[in-house]
């Protein structure tokens, strides 16, 4: 599949006089392919922002290739910005102007036929309340006018940096149905979110990002499979075939666990090498699951960032790739 | 184009564009009708009664100074000490003679438009020149302030364009605004001097010399929008292009005032802006050093005089605005915005 965003050892580099340089993106990489729902997930400070305003050509970055739907960028920008809608970062608008006006004069200004404001406040729920003015907007619907904003140009590629920041239960629902739907109508949809749940449930892929550097990447199952530390579970047609099994297993180097009706292994790369080792000994596998972690651990696994009791983490502290600070449990070399 | 339309439309609709608008127009309303009231139409009547008033006053000095000179007299019969109230000679004490009392200090204002509509151009480019100021830094100002520009440049990426189409749109919106108030300003004045003064002597050669005080008065009120939208543009905020200038206006000019006075600088006006926007409307100021003396053939002592021209005045008005707005660009297409 082609990709649509493409970014490669993207830097960016804050100065400050006072207290020095700051890595805020330290040789990035991500890749996004046409038709998913990208998740992109980082803990507070991890460059997720900054990834996304560079991207879009709001911050000039220090080093690195970026791409979007085949053009480079910042230079091919001109070009692509018709078929990229973005909101980044709880996005403001001119508080004296309506909802209605602050999208009409978005879409005067990028050539979007007018009848398309209406659609898309029918879209986002604000259709009764587009006449008001935006200062007037509780939280939920600034985002919500911010989300409208982005699709106004009906865009190939989506990007949403915490859309779902204060929307309300049925709002982060709806949300989720209108991602899926854009998803489905052939729109790439990059989504930053610190709501795992919600990420689990709507990505096809995601990419994980901790001070600056990409940690993991891949499809959402795939992610966690391989961060259940390779733990799968077996069942066998006949209970009484599974010390066989174990057996056959050990000496293929998987660390088994004998329990009264299933095994459990630990360390197995791919499941299908499981499947072939026991059928090769004739032995027929009913179930064969890696065991479920949800994004949540795995993401606090990746990042380091797991709350340790009676300690405060600071912000910045969390897994840096290639640094000192690596641990071996997640050395497993994802990402780089 | 779609940008140029949209902006002037962002432009019409914003309620301070509007307001600010409205207040300008309002003073120059009121200075019109201020200007109608104060001054009255000069016919014979008015004259004679100049005359009698003229008159009145003169009786009144010949009998204040005839009492004076009788208690003058009494004081000195009595003996009294003389306290240097009056003179030793009594009758030095005269009333002035009647041409010293002119009718035409009891004449009525009058509005003479070819003397005096001139100078109305003045104001009238300095209240429009400040709402354009305020509209240009708050129209870019609240755009940056509010998030509105990040937006905008997720649309249109080309920063440079942005940013001049905005600053097209302004000056089109105040060109909209002023040369219409320009040509009510011409009207007002001339229905002013036709019923509450005189038109007289208002040449062809007058009509061109103040038609072109107008269009420098246009061309000042568009240069200072600028400013305004340049300096509010670099700052990110309204209130940074109103607090420079604040600065500007209070350490640059009166700290460069005093620091000239004190250090006896021949002529401390030069460097003093409001200056140049004067020579810049009249076309040339005139400074004057009272403390040398050229003397005259006549004997006179007349002060050495300096000029300054509306060329050098338009020297600095283009490097000026072509600083400040190089620096809005430069800015704008560098920074990093958030
Ligand atoms: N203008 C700036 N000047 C200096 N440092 C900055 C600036 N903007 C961002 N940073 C730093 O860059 C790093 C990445 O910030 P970024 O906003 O991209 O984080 P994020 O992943 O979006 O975090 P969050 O989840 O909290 O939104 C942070 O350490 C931040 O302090
Ligand atoms: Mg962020």
């Amino acid at each position: 599949m082609p990709a649509v965003l493409e970014i490669e050892g993207l830097r960016k580099t804050y100065k400050s006089r006072r207290r020095g340089t700051r890595n805020a993106l330290d040789g990035f990489d991500m890749r996004v392919e046409a038709g998913q729902v990208h998740g992109f997930l980082g803990p507070n400070g991890s460059g997720k922002t900054t990834t996304l305003r560079t991207l879009l050509g709001l911050i000039r970055p220090d080093g690195g290739r970026m791409s979007i739907l085949g053009h480079q960028v910042p230079e091919a920008l001109p070009v692509v910005a018709g078929q990229v809608g973005a909101i980044v970062e709880s996005p403001q608008f001119f508080p004296h102007f309506t909802a209605r006006d602050t999208l009409s004069l978005l879409a005067s200004a990028g050539d979007v036929p007018a009848n398309r404001v209406d659609e898309v406040l029918e879209l986002v729920g604000l259709r009764d309340r587009a006449g008001e003015r935006v200062k007037t907007y509780s939280l939920g619907m600034k985002q919500r006018l911010a989300v409208a904003s982005a699709l106004l140009k009906n865009p190939k590629l989506l990007i949403l940096d915490e859309p779902a920041n204060g929307l309300d239960p049925g709002g982060i629902r709806e949300m989720r149905t209108l991602t899926r739907n854009l998803a489905e109508s052939g729109m790439t949809v990059v989504l930053s979110s610190h709501i795992l749940g919600e990420i689990q449930l709507i990505c096809d892929s995601v990419t994980i990002i901790s001070l600056g550097r990409r940690v993991a990447f891949g499809p959402v199952d795939e992610v966690l499979a391989q961060h259940s530390s390779g733990a799968v579970r077996v069942r066998l047609e006949a209970v009484s075939d599974l010390p066989a099994a174990a057996d056959a297993l050990t000496r293929s180097g998987i660390r088994v666990t004998g329990q009264d009706d299933h095994l459990m292994l630990a360390g197995v790369d791919k499941p299908a090498a499981v499947t072939r080792i026991l059928a090769e000994q004739g032995l027929y596998v009913s179930e064969l699951s890696p065991v479920t972690v949800d994004l949540e651990s795995v993401f606090l696994e990746l990042t380091a960032t797991a709350p340790v009791p009676g300690q405060h983490r600071q912000v910045d502290q969390s897994l840096k790739v290639g640094g000192p600070e690596q641990s071996g449990a997640t050395g497993g070399g994802w990402g780089a | 184009m779609s940008l140029y339309r949209t902006e002037l439309r962002r432009l019409t609709k914003r309620r301070f564009t509007r307001y600010m608008t409205l207040l300008g127009l309002l003073v120059l309303v009121a200075v019109v009708l201020g200007t109608f009231f104060t001054n009255q139409k000069l016919d014979a009547d008015a004259v004679a009664g100049a005359e009698r008033q003229a008159d009145r006053q003169y009786q009144e000095q010949v009998r204040w100074s005839e009492q004076e000179r009788a208690a003058c007299e009494a004081a000195k019969a009595a003996g009294t000490p003389n306290d240097g109230r009056y003179p030793d000679d009594c009758s030095m004490i005269t009333a002035p003679p009647r041409e010293a009392i002119e009718a035409s200090w009891f004449l009525p204002s009058t509005f003479n438009f070819r003397e005096t509509f001139p100078e109305t151009l003045i104001p009238f480019a300095a209240i429009l020149a400040l709402v354009g100021f305020v509209i240009g830094a708050s129209f870019v100002g609240a755009e940056w302030s509010s998030g509105g520009m990040m937006n905008l440049l997720l649309w249109r990426p080309k920063r440079l364009t942005v940013l001049l189409t905005k600053l097209a749109a302004l000056l089109t919106g105040m060109l909209a605004v002023t040369l219409p108030a320009a040509v009510a300003w011409f009207a007002g004045f001339w229905l002013v001097a036709t019923f509450r003064g005189t038109t007289e002597k208002v040449t062809s050669g007058v009509w061109q010399s103040v038609t072109l005080t107008g269009l420098r008065a246009v061309v000042l009120v568009l240069v200072v929008t600028t400013v305004g939208f340049a300096l509010a543009s670099l700052g990110r905020h309204t209130a940074m292009a109103l607090g420079g200038v604040v600065a500007v206006a209070v350490v640059g000019q009166f700290g460069l005032g005093i620091l000239l006075e004190m250090a006896n600088v021949r002529f401390p006006q030069v460097w003093l802006l409001p200056t140049y926007v004067l020579a810049w409307m009249q076309k040339k100021v005139t400074l004057q050093d009272w403390e040398s003396c050229n003397a005259t053939v006549f004997g006179e002592c007349k002060p050495e005089t300096f000029d300054i021209t509306w060329q050098q005045s338009s020297v600095l008005l283009v490097v000026g605005v072509a600083a400040v707005l190089g620096a809005a660009l430069w800015a704008m297409r560098r920074r990093d915005i958030s």
